[in-house]
């Protein structure tokens, strides 16, 4: 029982809302006379041949790594209820400014690498501090400012881009920034296929998927682990208790749109240093505003993320098979539409219940929520998981702070 | 109140972002001995109306005639699967694999060397953009001459001497129609003026997909006293035709027959002409020269008003008139004596 209670919601929500979404779209397909089991067979059919197969699991890891990462940079916001909607606009910029920079010196390997991400990271930082200097200084909704900072970003990037950062031949098709030379190349890890014995694919699996792994493990830490998450979770769930103990909300506000923004100038770096090597007017877009729904369907727990960003990916590799049955991709829209909402209302679901559990059997509750004062492992899990059942997911994290303040409180 | 509208809104964008307006491919059409031919398109997808349908009318035509079949797929929506449909295409065995749009560029040429054996085409791409691979052949226009007799006809119908240029985004592409166009109307009348402007700048494809700001664009030029626009800007196009029809002005439509394609009829009289981009023809003639074996692979076909790739539709009957100076232009341009520029 207390197992559930601990876990119920951050594994059950999300399980139960993918099936719900699930059940539903099969409805539509059969109301649109598609077979939905025939969906569902193509969907998990990764090809007939072994190379076939590998190539399918690859396409999904390479797509799943940017989501992932674009995943955490929204929910480490999300954690303090800031909405940062600005990702997109962050990552496209950090993006270029890296490959621009990257292209431009000529490093030994591993540093070359290290200064286009570093370059990337503190970009997107920038770019997210913007937002919070807004808020702090002059109490700008952090929503309005990140989004119109998106336009502002993708007007920079396209200028740099046509600009001083223009590498293509006049004339060419594509404009792209010069090519990062080959020390700034991420090394792909098909030799990982050969180790393990399996068909080697053609296609290269991202080596920044090690990156986006370590980054999820610190973030994972940091956020549940140390001082630091504690106060940023505590903020967002009250912020008048948090400063009340000691918090400066101001200086939180900025730590963690920084902490924010700089993990989201990794989103484009896959397919920069692994496959691209040059920032192109084709470079994948909209991937900061897959990251919110990415985030919700993970709820804003690193591991649950890297669920969400694999299902993600997965539905997205079957746009392809599924064209080729003659089945109408529009399917996996569906899916992943439903998907989204379907959290979102049962978050809402499990926040309630859990209130009015909370609520009937408060001394046990509180009992569990208070020892939670960052430093004790145990204790503070505990807190952990209540905080996760009384206000976690999309209402909070949206940023109902203020409407929580006392039950927060309370609590 | 704004906690809920910010919640709102992360749902909406949210959806937003997993949207797309792919439509569903077709599988086998009959027909089991001709080529299995595999087609990816552009964004938009089949049913464009426009530069995606024309590829689609270019291999059924083949198909009449040779035999075999076909397997259509659209990317996803923020086209980072491109790779991916080339690859299913070529591991399902589909050979001519022909991909419209010249955004394949990034990624034929890896693919192509990958799959040596099979004959890959794009529209639109140069095979010099994507390292020159031995089996892919570039099927190019030259927009630049059609844009050139477009501009030569808005020269020679407008009343107020103003003519327009709406681009969709400021590519190179988009640049070869602006330029043709300013030089076909200044090759008439030096002293027009002419208004180019684009929807987005280059990296924001959202310019080819927006008829609301394709019509602010052109109203702007309409209200400053422009008669006449050349639109290259793909689906926001439409929005160009309903700024034309408010403001009782003239449009010259592109890439395929857009008379004939716009169904409305209050739009249909404005067009008064459209530069067409024979993706059709190209692509028909690409398949006819695989089942008889003779693509060369590893260089590009340009189609020009030579050949006929490009040129000016005469639906509506509206450039009869002008039938005369048209052919002389397009003659000169055949002959060389008219070096029509390819960058504004």
């Amino acid at each position: 029982m207390s197992l559930l209670r601990r876990f119920g919601p951050t594994v059950l929500v999300p399980v139960f809302a993918v099936l719900v979404a699930m059940v539903i779209s099969a409805l539509v397909m059969a109301a649109l006379q598609v077979d939905p089991f025939e969906v569902f067979r193509v969907m998990f059919d990764l090809g007939d041949k072994p190379s076939q197969q590998m190539t399918a699991v690859v396409v999904v890891l390479n797509r799943a790594v940017p989501l992932f990462l674009a995943g955490l940079a929204v929910a480490v916001a999300f954690r303090m209820g800031l909405f940062n909607i600005g990702v997109e606009g962050q990552y496209r910029l950090a993006t270029i400014v890296a490959a621009a920079v990257g292209a431009a010196v000529v490093l030994p390997g591993p540093l070359h690498l290290l200064l286009i991400v570093v370059v990337a990271v503190v970009v997107g930082a920038l770019w997210a501090g913007i937002v919070a200097v807004l808020k702090i200084t002059r109490g700008v909704s952090e929503v309005i400012s990140s989004i119109m900072l998106n336009f502002i970003a993708l007007g920079i990037a396209s200028f740099l881009l046509t600009g001083p950062f223009r590498g293509s031949a006049p004339g060419a098709s594509i404009i792209s920034t010069s090519e990062i030379p080959e020390s700034g190349w991420m090394p792909s890890l098909n030799g990982v296929f050969d180790l393990l014995g399996l068909a080697n694919p053609p296609r290269q699996l991202y080596g920044f998927l090690i990156v986006a792994v370590v980054v999820g493990i610190a973030l994972a830490v940091l956020l549940d682990r140390t001082r630091f998450g504690f106060d940023l979770k505590a903020s967002g769930l009250s912020p008048s208790a948090a400063s009340a103990s000691g918090v400066n909300a101001r200086a939180m506000v900025l730590k963690t749109m920084l902490l924010s923004g700089a993990v989201a100038g990794l989103i484009g770096l896959p397919d920069l240093l692994g496959d691209k090597h040059s920032y192109t007017t084709d470079f994948t877009a909209g991937l900061g505003f897959l990251g919110i729904a990415v985030a919700l369907l993970g709820r804003n727990n690193p591991i649950g993320i890297a669920f969400a960003a694999l299902l993600f990916s997965f539905l997205d590799r079957a746009l392809v098979p599924l064209q080729i049955q003659g089945l109408p991709a529009s399917v996996i829209t569906i899916i992943q539409g439903t998907i989204v909402l379907a959290v979102v209302i049962a978050n809402e679901v499990a926040r309630r219940i859990a209130r009015r559990t909370a609520e009937r059997g408060g001394a046990a509750v509180a009992g569990a929520a208070t020892p939670g004062d960052g430093s004790t492992g145990t204790g503070q899990t505990a807190g952990d998981a209540d905080a996760q059942g009384t206000g976690a997911g999309v209402s909070r994290t949206a940023g109902a702070g203020q409407a929580d303040d006392h039950k927060g409180a309370g609590a | 109140m704004t906690k809920a509208a910010a919640l709102l809104l992360a749902g909406s964008l949210a959806l937003a972002a997993c949207a797309s307006d792919e439509e569903g491919g077709s599988g086998g059409d009959a027909g089991s001995d001709g080529p299995k031919i595999g087609l990816a398109f552009d964004t938009g997808g089949e049913g464009d109306r426009s530069f995606n349908d024309s590829a689609v009318a270019g291999v059924e035509a083949a198909i009449k005639e040779h035999g075999g079949e076909v397997a259509k797929l659209s990317p996803n929506n923020d086209n980072s699967n491109r790779a991916d449909l080339l690859t299913q295409l070529a591991d399902d065995g589909y050979d001519p694999i022909i991909a419209v749009g010249f955004a394949y560029s990034d990624v034929i040429g890896e693919v192509a060397e990958q799959y040596p054996d099979i004959t890959f085409a794009q529209v639109d791409g140069s095979v010099e953009d994507a390292g020159s691979p031995d089996n892919l052949t570039g099927l190019l226009f030259a927009e630049e001459e059609g844009s050139f007799l477009a501009g030569v006809a808005a020269a020679l119908k407008t009343e107020t001497d103003h003519v327009g240029f709406v681009g969709g985004v400021e590519t190179p592409l988009i640049q070869k129609f602006q330029a043709g166009f300013e030089a076909g109307v200044e090759a008439v009348n030096p002293a027009i003026r002419i208004d180019s402007q684009y929807i987005s700048p280059a990296g924001d494809f959202s310019g080819f997909n927006d008829p609301a700001r394709g019509k602010i664009v052109a109203e702007g030029m309409y209200d400053a006293g422009a008669d006449i626009v050349y639109h290259a800007a793909g689906g926001s196009g439409i929005g160009v035709f309903q700024a034309a029809a408010e403001s009782e002005g003239r449009a010259i439509g592109v890439d395929s027959d857009q008379f004939q394609t716009v169904e409305d009829p209050a739009l249909q009289a404005v067009i008064m002409t459209s530069m067409l981009k024979r993706v059709d023809n190209a692509v028909e003639q690409f398949i006819g020269e695989f089942v008889e074996g003779n693509v060369a692979g590893g260089e590009n076909e340009v189609f020009n008003l030579e050949s006929e790739g490009v040129g000016l539709s005469e639906s509506g009957g509206f450039i009869d008139d002008i039938q005369g100076d048209l052919d002389t232009y397009r003659q000169q341009i055949v002959d060389g004596e008219v070096d029509v520029p390819t960058t504004p």
